[in-house]
Parts: C-alpha cells; structure tokens; sequence
C-alpha cells in the first residue's frame, strides 16, 4: 500500500529526515516510536502533504503512484487521511460545515455519527476552538470516519485523552481500520505514532519501527519495542543499528 | 399575504440585483414593502395588524406628531449630506411605525433603486412603540445603467421604546461609481434592543458611515455587526458608535472586513457613561489581496463600574488551515472559499431566520464569483 524510499525531508533549509525506507502492506498497522523531537511527526505531515516539509530526495509511493509531489487533496482523494495531534483552530467554520464539506455526496448521517464519538453537541463550533485535548481527538476521529481513508495515520490519538475516551476513540479507530474483520479480508492499512502504547490495546499493531534524530534506527514486534523503551528508554536505541 | 410587486421597467439583471439585495418582489416572505425607484415611491404597504409602512409624505399628513421624531436624533446642521437632506422641499423615504405590541414574523423590506445619474436622497423614520418587534430589510441598489456616477444620501432615525426590539439589516448592492452616505442614530429606551446588520460584498466608490445608538434606558441593548468586502477602488468607511447611559445597558459591534484591494476603514466607539455597563468590540480583518484595513477601535469609561473591551486583528489567510482542509479532501480554492465563508459567518442573535439566511445568500453570491 505505501512504499516510502530513500526520503529526505527538509522543513525550512534544515535536513530533518534522512533517508527514511518504510513498507506497509494492504491490512497491516504500523507502529512508529521515538523521542519528542526525533522527525515522526514530520514523517506523517510528509506524507499527507503539508508544503512546509520539502522531499528533497526519495519518493512516496501509494497503490503504485508515486504521490510524493502531490497536493495534500490528491493525496486524500487516492485514501490517504490523518489524524492530527495539534489540528488548527478555524475561527468561524463550523465542525458541521466541515463535515459536510468533506462529506461532498456521500450521504452519511453526519448527526448519528457525530453522536457515536460524543460530538453531536460541537457540530455548531468553531473548529478546535476551546475543544479539550479529548474533544479535539473526538473531532478528528469523526471527521476520518466522514472521510474513510484506506490508510490512516494517526499522531498520539491517545495524548490528552481521558482513559474513558481513550476507550472510544481506540475502538472508533479500530474500525476505521477493520481490526473487526477477518486477517484476511483486511485491506486497510495504518500508521500511528504513540508514546505511550494505550491505543495499541485497540489497533493490534503488526510492526514497529522507532525513529532517533530522523532516521529509523530500529524494527520490530510493537509490544516488545514498548517495552524495551518503557525498561532502558531510548538510549539503547540510538546505539541500535539493527535498521 | 401582500400581493407581489411588478416593476416592468426594471431590466432582470437588475431584477436579479434586487434580489441578490433581499428584496422579493413576489412578497412570499415578507410582511411589507416600500420601494422608491430615485425619488419616486412606488410602493409601501404593509398587511401587518399593527404595523405601518408609509412614505415621509403621507406619515406627516397622517401623524403630526411625527414632528418630535423627526431630525431629533440626527442633526440637519451635522454635514453636507444632512444640510442637502433637509433643505429639500419634497422630503423623501419612508416611516415604520410599529405601533404599541406589534410584531413581525416576515420581514419588512425597504427598497432604495438608484437607476440615474444623480444624487437619491430618502429621510426615514423607524419608531417601534412599547413591546413591538420590527424587523426590517433594506437592500440599496443602483441599476446597471447608472454610468457615470450617483450618490445616494440617507437620514434614518430609530426609536426603540420600552421593551420593544428593532432589528435592521441592510445589504448595500452598488456599483463601483456611486458614493453612500448614510447618516443613521438611535435611541433605545428601557429593555428596548436594537440591532443593526450592515453587509456589503459588492464593488462600491464609496461608503461613509457612523451609526450611533444611545442606550438611554436600563438595560437597553445594541449590536452592530458589520460584514464587508472592499474590491478594488473602494473605499469604505465604516463605523458604529454605543453610548452607554442605561443602568445595565449593553452593546456589542462586530466586523469582519475583507479586503481585496479596496481600503476598510473600521471605526467603533464605546462610551460607558453609567455604572453596571458594558460594551464589546470587535474588529477582524483579512487582506487578501493588497489593499488596507485599518481598524479603529474606541472605547471610553468614565465611571467606575462600566465594563468595556475590544479585539482588533488584521491578517491573512493561514496556509495550515488551508493545508488541513486539504488534507480532507478539498481543493485549494474549496479550503480557501470554505476558511473565509467561516470568517463572515457572524451569527446573530435575535436575529428571524429569514433575515439570517438573507444575509447567508449574500455571502453565497460573493461566494460564487470566487470572494
């Protein structure tokens, strides 16, 4: 599904990723671990296509394309959608607008999905405005389920959220995902940034990579990853050239 | 329902115009009219029990006792515009009177057509009597042969009395050679709330204004809100001034000003006279293509007690907001037209449904030719 080569990430005149290689295949869930600071967050805006991050070397391929000069709609119109850990405030536009913007003619009932994330009372907000960290995670889990991407990435979905919510937004997620169908007949993919491993009790994540000063430093199975980090931190892996 | 007004010499682009300006001249949706094409009235009725629309001629035949609403709130003696309004001999516009209780579920539509080159002058008069609630429209518009340049010169005064409500919104459709001098002031007595809509999205030379209220009565209420687009070549300049003398009495004047090439000037004054007042103001502006908005804000206590602030901000559009809409699916130019829509998106309270959604097809229009 995405097959990313060789990539080199710019944000302004400094290098902040280095030859980044990543791939995801149709069904699978991926796991991306590292320091604050480390460049994930910058993977995930590359990806989706923000102009500020500038590939200068390498692609991103998706279902084949290459998408790695593409504008940020073209590359949600092929299925790529994000969750955002700090989305921007939009003074004016309404959470509903949004959604009926996004949902163009697909005819989901925006009221009864907003009500199965607990957002139905925020349809008549600004957009970020005031929303707690859970509200705000709410807002962009309702607007991914409006969207159905086929590969989701999600930054820190469970930073700021409430254990409940946590609850909510992991399974909201998990189907987004198809974690309820069959193995085999999973076809959409993931990529999720967690610091502290909660949502992946919902998303039964299938490979972790952790990332150290822009570069993937390490692979392997999720759990064991966390676990390592949470015993030595992320020391070991900046020694770690396993990648 | 009033029966539907035929105006056979207007053009249907300029049919259209009206409408675009709020004005239904199949009368489905509202209550009453007054249409003066130059300076001829050729229409004003109202079919609701309780309210009367009547041209400045006949009111005065009608009620003497309008002498004492008449130039009390604006001066004659205040500008040029106000000493070429009263030195006319044949007075022209329209009276309101929302008599003691009344009410109005549609709107009341008050049309001024410029179709000449010269100079349209009205004097209107808006009284709601004690508990009434009047809603108007106004849609002021120039015809498309109107070449060389008009002006059109407007006195209105307002008299919310106790516990009554008047709720004023006008959709300004001119063109770009006609200069507007509206000279507006109100008076809001006790519980009375008065607001006053101003929104102008289309090319125009000129527009001065300063419209005041004077919340005598205790918690008397205004709200101006303002949304405004300067194209190219005009230049508006605007303003809305509270005075706050009422115990309790509150006032809110909102803009949104965008620019794409034109200049905005964005004046407000708040005076809090009296204690256990308030006012806000409030001023944002988007430059979207070089042009000027320069907002001027006021406020001024001078007691202890009352409570005043404003926010002014002038900027552009933020390219993450944009990129994040994007990233949901939308083109540039859907983001961009989605991220200003919400800027102008002023709701207002009290305000019937049918005169927000006039306001709303304003926008759409503005919408639809790109902003």
């Amino acid at each position: 599904m995405l097959q990313i080569k060789n990539l080199h990430v710019n944000v302004g005149d400094k290098e902040v990723l280095h030859d980044i290689n990543l791939h995801i295949d149709d069904g699978e869930t991926h796991v991306l671990l590292g320091p604050n600071g480390s460049g994930k967050t910058t993977l995930l805006m590359t990806i989706i296509g923000f102009s500020n991050y500038t590939v200068t070397k390498g692609t991103i391929t998706y279902n084949g394309e290459d998408v790695t000069t593409m504008h940020a709609n073209e590359r949600a119109k092929r299925g790529i959608g994000m969750l955002f850990q700090r989305p921007p405030t939009i003074s004016g536009l309404k959470l509903g607008k949004m959604l009926t913007a996004i949902s163009r003619t697909k005819q989901e009932n925006i009221l009864e999905l907003a009500k199965s994330v607990h957002m139905d009372k925020f349809l008549e907000r600004d957009i970020n405005k005031g929303f707690s960290g859970g509200e705000i995670k709410r807002s962009e889990v309702l607007q991914l389920m409006i969207q159905n991407p086929d590969f989701v990435m999600l930054d820190e979905p469970e930073s700021g959220v409430d254990l409940e919510n946590i609850s909510l937004i992991g399974t909201t997620i998990g189907k987004l995902l198809e974690k309820d169908k069959h193995l085999a007949n999973r076809k959409k993919s993931g990529l999720v940034i967690t610091h502290t491993g909660y949502i992946l009790d919902y998303l039964d994540a299938d490979k972790g990579h952790v990332m150290c000063d822009g570069q993937i430093r390490c692979h392997g199975n999720p759990r064991e990853i966390i676990k390592e980090i949470k015993q030595r931190g992320y020391k070991e892996c900046l020694k770690c050239r396993h990648a | 329902m009033p029966s539907r007004i035929t105006i056979p010499e207007l053009s249907k682009v300029d049919q259209e115009r009206l409408a675009q300006s709020g004005i239904d001249l199949s009368m489905a949706n509202r209550c009453g009219s007054f249409l003066q094409m130059d300076q001829d009235v050729v229409h004003a009725e109202c079919s609701q029990e309780g309210i009367e629309v009547l041209s400045y001629s006949r009111a005065f035949e009608k009620y003497a006792w309008l002498k004492d609403y008449n130039w009390k709130l604006v001066s004659p003696d205040k500008d040029e515009v106000t000493k070429y309004v009263a030195a006319q001999k044949d007075p022209r516009g329209y009276v309101i009177i929302a008599h003691k209780g009344s009410s109005n579920i549609l709107p009341i539509q008050a049309c001024l057509y410029l179709g000449k080159d010269q100079i349209q002058h009205v004097h209107n008069i808006i009284i709601a009597e004690e508990g009434a609630d009047l809603h108007i429209i106004s849609g002021c518009m120039s015809g498309a042969q109107v070449s060389k340049g008009g002006a059109h010169y407007g006195i209105s005064e307002f008299y919310v009395k106790k516990n009554a409500k008047i709720s004023f919104t006008m959709i300004h459709n001119w063109s770009e050679n006609i200069e507007v001098y509206p000279r507006s002031a109100s008076v809001v007595e006790e519980n009375g709330v008065f607001l006053s809509n101003y929104v102008c999205m289309q090319p125009v030379k000129k527009v001065q204004m300063y419209p005041t209220a004077t919340l005598k009565g205790a918690n008397s209420v205004a709200r101006f809100s303002s949304i405004v687009i300067a194209t190219p070549g005009s230049l508006l300049d605007l303003g809305s001034r509270a005075i706050l003398e009422g115990v309790g009495a509150s006032a809110e004047l909102i803009t949104r000003a965008i620019t794409k090439g034109g200049t905005i000037i964005s004046r407000g004054h708040i005076n809090g006279k009296t204690a256990g007042t308030r006012g806000h103001l409030e001023c944002k502006g988007l430059i979207l293509k070089d042009g000027i908005i320069y907002a001027i804000p006021e406020i001024e206590g001078s007691v202890v007690g009352t409570e005043l602030s404003h926010e002014a901000a002038v900027g552009k559009l933020a390219k993450d907001e944009i990129e994040y809409l994007m990233s949901r699916g939308l083109d540039e130019d859907e983001a961009t037209a989605t991220i200003i829509r919400g800027f102008l998106d002023v709701q207002i309270k009290g305000l019937p449904e049918a005169l927000q959604k006039q306001i709303d097809a304003s926008i759409d229009v503005a919408e639809r030719s790109g902003f």
